[in-house]
């Protein structure tokens, strides 16, 4: 069995490393092989590669990667797979903060870390304050309240980023808008120095507390006897999704789904053992989301479909699909 | 006499600011065989969560080997004590085998893979609780029986001296209830690991344990040798019923018989 579940990774990461070699090559704009290894020329083509799709590509995998492991975090935390950072309104929260942080237009970063990316750490932790509180509150909260809650915090945050939009001229509403679809087109190389930092942090933390997370999927009362400090570990985890999740709306928009479909099919295919688990989601969610991006800028080419789009399109059927076989008690998980 | 493993002074707990326990006072001692029993509500599971700190109780109220227990870390705690919670419809994707390694996380260091130790520690789980043929089975597919089977063998793997174990035999058909307690009684017979019980089964109680706790609205209204527990009306005023008794022709214990009414 442990042999398969590392085969199943191998597999995986041979097909994650294709996607993001193949990849750069595919759009409007045909590459040939040979003109990429022309760094010197002013060659138009060597330009697109290198400038455009190649930190676009890794931007994708990179946000894929993060949004996955911290919906499969989400999932074995709350016990059930419609629970992720985006259905409970961690990323409403994360977009507005950024939202805001467009609309007032002052431009500031602390400690190398960009503006955007601070207000959008800020407005999801409002978010994972709220459902925390609100899991607190009452103990045995079920997950369809808590999921409840998260429509309405949703909606909450959504109303302040309409209302911060009727409040913005024509340009700063559209750049707003045109960001809350989620997309990659205007990623360069510093946004990925910018928000890695992040996902690596947080990436690294959810892996050391991987047997953790396996605990925590049997009950917090199991877990608690088996000897976890489940709220130290909750706490914990809680700020790791925080940074990776706001880390990555910050620059490419709220994208949805990506965080449930993901680590719901990963539990499929190598099972709920979260030491493989994680692995998975970080090359499978990664290769995904670059799929969709290469969709994104073909489908409709020389126009864009935002990268937004399609993953909601794939995700809303999949998200009901969930809910029908779903039991609400964790046996999804 | 034995040693006091569990010393509980004066505990008071809350639960959504209503007080379950009052001022509970309560000694439990190395190697007995001890059932909880009472009336529902009387706060025999909060009791219980407290003894592994599910339920925080306040400081210095409720001490481990003469330890208060805030003292421990969870770990630290969970390597001595172990725990069956209530019977659940909840599902596991694990298989038993994996469900069992899971238990001896008190015991893993981060950065190494699982030993031998604990593999030995899973085999004998699986060994004592007559589950071995269970190991690659997938929990969900397990019965009622079986799970509880595995939940009680993942609480003996997990290596503590102590295991807690809340109504282990409830919803269950008489076979499978009376084999949970064949086992409960091997595992203390053969390992001396202290057993505490929480049960709403009193014949049970009279009839396996060496003492029984009674609860009533959270104080303890009788302790003492389990068969102690039909006299002087004790049961009659905790549960305002009237019981009659016999005598077990086997063990010649007092148990209670069912009224006709």
């Amino acid at each position: 069995m442990i042999k398969n579940k590392k085969l199943i990774l191998l597999f995986f990461s041979a097909f994650a490393i294709l996607v993001v070699a193949l990849t750069p090559f595919v759009g409007m704009e045909k590459i040939p092989f040979e003109t990429i290894l022309h760094f010197d020329s002013t060659d138009i083509k060597t330009d697109i590669f290198w400038r455009l799709r190649i930190p676009r590509v890794l931007i994708a995998f990179v946000a894929g990667s993060a949004l996955a492991i911290s919906g499969m975090t989400f999932q074995a935390m709350f016990r059930n797979s419609l629970a992720t950072p985006f259905t409970l309104g961690v990323s409403s929260g994360a977009a507005f903060g950024a939202a805001l942080y467009i609309k007032l237009g002052f431009i500031f970063s602390l400690f190398g870390i960009v503006g955007q990316t601070i207000f959008a750490f800020l407005g999801a932790l409002i978010s994972i304050v709220i459902i925390y509180a609100l899991s607190k509150i009452k103990r045995g909260f079920s997950v369809g309240t808590m999921l409840l809650a998260g429509v309405a915090i949703n909606f909450f945050f959504s109303s302040f980023i309409l209302f911060i939009q009727f409040m913005s001229d024509f340009t700063e509403s559209f750049s707003i808008m045109r960001w809350l679809m989620g997309g990659f087109e205007i990623v360069g190389y510093t946004d990925i120095y910018n928000i890695l930092p992040f996902i690596i942090v947080g990436s690294l933390i959810i892996i050391f507390l991987s047997i953790e997370l396996n605990l925590l999927t049997l009950g917090e009362d199991i877990a608690i006897s088996r000897g976890v400090s489940v709220s130290k570990v909750k706490n914990t985890l809680f700020i790791a999704t925080s940074l990776m999740v706001s880390g990555v709306i910050s620059v490419v928009g709220p994208i949805g789904f990506v965080g449930m479909m993901i680590p719901h099919i990963s539990r499929l295919i190598i099972g709920s053992d979260h030491r493989y688990l994680v692995f998975l989601n970080i090359i499978f969610g990664g290769a995904f989301l670059v799929l969709c991006d290469t969709l994104a800028r073909t489908l409709i080419a020389p126009a864009e479909i935002p990268v937004g789009v399609i993953t909601a399109l794939l995700g809303g059927p999949f998200f009901i699909w969930l809910l029908i076989n779903n039991s609400g008690d964790g046996s999804s998980i | 006499m034995n040693k006091i493993l569990f010393d509980i002074k004066d505990l008071s707990f809350s639960i959504s600011k209503k007080e379950i326990l009052h001022s509970l006072n309560l000694r439990i001692y190395k190697g007995d065989y001890l059932s909880i029993i009472g009336p529902n509500g009387s706060g025999k599971t909060t009791l219980i969560k407290c003894l592994i700190r599910i339920n925080e109780a306040p400081e210095k109220k409720l001490f481990f080997n003469n330890i208060p227990i805030e003292k421990f870390s969870q770990k630290k705690l969970a390597s001595l004590i172990s725990y069956v919670p209530q019977v659940t419809e909840q599902s596991f994707s694990f298989t038993a085998n994996e469900f069992l390694m899971l238990a001896r996380y008190p015991h893993l260091s981060r950065f190494t893979s699982v030993t031998s130790k604990d593999k030995i520690a899973v085999a004998e789980a699986l060994d004592i609780t007559e589950s071995t043929n269970l190991a690659d089975r997938q929990m969900n597919t397990l019965s009622g029986g079986e799970k509880q089977m595995v939940f009680i063998a993942s609480a003996f793997a997990q290596g503590g001296k102590v295991i807690l174990l809340d109504e282990p035999a409830t919803f269950l058909d008489p076979k499978h209830e009376q084999k949970i307690y064949e086992i409960l009684k091997t595992i203390h017979n053969q390992t001396n690991k202290t057993i505490v019980t929480v049960t709403h089964n009193i014949n049970s109680a009279i009839l396996y344990s060496d003492k029984i706790a009674l609860l009533k609205d959270g104080q303890i209204d009788f302790y003492g040798e389990s068969d102690k527990i039909t006299e002087d009306n004790t049961l009659e005023k905790a549960y305002d019923k009237k019981f009659t008794f016999i005598k077990h022709p086997n063990s010649k214990k007092s148990i209670i018989l069912p009224e006709v009414l």
